[in-house]
């Protein structure tokens, strides 16, 4: 039976190279996917193409395309990626130009678009907004990007045009993945078991290290071998859709059923209702079978028809978050930081500015799950040292900025042995979903071809 | 003793909802740990963070639970005051849970 193997390249948009490296050269793979695409990133990626029309493509795609090109085509596998994030247009274009700076021939690259629908966000105002429940229209002025996570579509067309690498901006993670699976083995759109089965193996390997070993590790409890050269994972899958996951031996890291599991788990709500552009998958009955050391099958996955709507990601300017911080040391250090908390929360109420919400912490006491649960885990008097924490929500960059000085000002104004202040305000990019039915979408795969006949035909689906 | 001596977890986001799973180690501690950790308790254990419900899925097959908590991350990855915008620190909190492994499980009135 025909088998495909596909790596993992990266599982976040500013994962690490080396092991993708790794797995192009000895992991005999048919694809790679690098999957780089946060939920907010795209809106961030637009802001760049608003300044500048031939940016707004993940930062490090040029970085990681001199690193992998040359070791793809000398291995004949083909590469398919999200970094185009909002520009797949510009993306191909700067990997063909280092393609030619390579002296690499024969190179066909496709960027997928469609999924930006920012040009047509008027249309969908009445929409609901799946977290708040509240209209779309109470964000209108501040929106800056609008994506919807298509599917397979276009990058099985690109493929099927002999594409060499596949660059796109949002679609749905497992899609990098189910895309060259229904393309070689030639399933059909009604296939929804071998879609579920693919979405599953999409599933695992779109966070790379985190089925590896990575996210993982606990000393005494889960060890997991030389860590610091953790492996990136390999799915092997056969036409009926059964697969294993492995990795390269000489890589660190591991896969074990519980590293799966784990990741099996991740990110994921109802098991029997993964929801993807191409398929519902169900998870439920899902197995996990160790057959050798680092090679885990996975049984039981099937899936249901797609819903006909596209979720699509809403970018929207929401205000500014500041973050200072100042640390405090030695016996006591606990009841200084709170005097200091106190002062500040009075200094900023003689400030009479506009706070949307603040929130101060006690790093080292109870900023990660607050006191109930902290409390009990750590002895207070033995404290060595506590870093204070304040961060805040504002409309108004000014009001940002005062809150930042009130937590220097703990220097000189505040309790003993305040050091280290640092300050941070960033703009609030926050992301909004709604659904859009998907006949709203219109996808295009354009062409741009390193020592061919130059074309940049477009095909409409 | 703490769940961590019998399970492990892992958590993920999105948008303001986080998801933990708990998951044993041996597949015949799994009726004892689903006894036990109840979405209830979990929300009650997660009081001071997941201001939503909490529901519980299980993956019978791979003995695993996953609790799905809305309002979990301080109004999401993108907004959130949290020091951990994402909830990842949140799986480690829920191993510290205590769990009795000594429970009858066919004991209805526990």
């Amino acid at each position: 039976m025909k088998k495909i193997r596909i790596g993992s390249g990266a599982g976040y948009a500013g994962d690490r190279i080396e092991p993708a490296m790794e797995l192009i050269q000895k992991g005999d793979l048919d694809y790679i996917i690098f999957e780089c695409l946060a939920e907010r990133t795209i809106a961030l990626a637009q802001q760049e193409k608003m300044k500048n029309p031939d940016k707004g493509y993940n930062h490090l795609l040029k970085y990681r395309m001199d690193k992998v090109l040359s070791l793809c085509v000398e291995n004949n596998v083909t590469l398919i990626t999200n970094m185009g994030a909002a520009n797949p247009l510009a993306a191909a274009k700067v990997i063909k130009h280092l393609a030619e700076e390579k002296g690499i021939s024969n190179l066909k690259i496709a960027a997928v678009s469609g999924d930006d629908v920012y040009l047509n966000i008027g249309n969908y105002m009445d929409c609901t907004i799946i977290e708040t429940g509240a209209s779309l229209k109470e964000l209108k002025s501040s929106i800056i990007s609008a994506n919807a996570y298509i599917g397979i579509s276009g990058i099985v067309t690109a493929l099927r045009e002999g594409a060499d690498i596949v660059i796109t901006g949002r679609v749905s993670d497992p899609s990098l993945v189910v895309a060259p699976l229904k393309h070689e083995f030639n399933w059909q759109d009604t296939d929804y078991e071998l879609l579920g089965k693919g979405t599953a193996a999409g599933h695992l390997l779109e966070c790379a290290a985190q089925v590896t070993g990575g996210y993982f590790a606990d000393p005494g409890y889960k060890d997991v071998p030389d860590l610091w050269n953790v492996g990136y994972p390999i799915a092997e899958v056969q036409e009926n859709g059964d697969f294993f996951l492995t990795k390269l031996e000489d890589s660190g890291g591991m896969i074990t059923t519980a590293t799966v599991k784990e990741q099996v788990v991740y990110e994921i709500h109802d098991p029997a209702r993964y929801l993807t552009p191409d398929v519902i998958a169900d998870f439920s009955q899902i197995e996990v079978i160790e057959k050798e050391t680092n090679q885990v099958h996975i049984n039981g996955v099937s899936g249901k028809e797609k819903s006909g709507y596209y979720k699509t990601s809403i970018g929207y300017l929401d205000g500014y978050i500041v973050e200072a911080e100042i640390s405090y040391g030695g016996s006591g250090c606990l009841g200084r930081s709170r005097l200091a908390e106190e002062v500040v929360r009075h200094r900023l109420i003689q400030a009479n500015i506009e706070i949307q919400e603040m929130r101060i912490d006690h790093i080292g006491s109870n900023s990660l799950y607050g006191s109930s649960i902290s409390a009990p885990l750590y002895d207070r008097e033995r404290l060595s040292e506590v870093r204070l924490r304040v961060a805040a929500r504002t409309a108004d960059k000014g009001a940002a900025y005062v809150i930042g000085q009130e937590v220097e000002a703990l220097y000189t104004n505040g309790p003993a042995g305040g050091g280290g202040v640092r300050v941070s305000v960033q703009e609030v990019v926050s992301v909004a979903s709604i659904l859009i039915p998907s006949e709203d979408i219109t996808i295009n795969v354009t062409y741009e071809e390193v020592d061919k006949i130059e074309t940049q035909a477009s095909h409409s689906l | 003793m703490k769940l961590k001596q019998v399970t492990h977890s892992r958590s993920g986001d999105k948008g303001n909802i986080s998801n933990v799973s708990v998951i044993v180690y041996r597949m015949e501690d799994f009726e004892k740990v689903k006894k036990q950790v109840t979405a209830e308790k979990v929300k009650d254990y997660f009081h001071e963070i997941v201001k939503g419900d909490v529901v519980r899925y299980e993956l019978p097959k791979i003995g695993a639970l996953n609790f799905v908590m809305q309002n979990a991350l301080g109004g999401g990855v993108t907004k959130s005051l949290t020091l951990d915008r994402h909830g990842k620190s949140l799986s480690s909190a829920l191993m510290d849970m205590e769990i009795d492994m000594e429970v009858d499980v066919n004991n209805s009135n526990y």
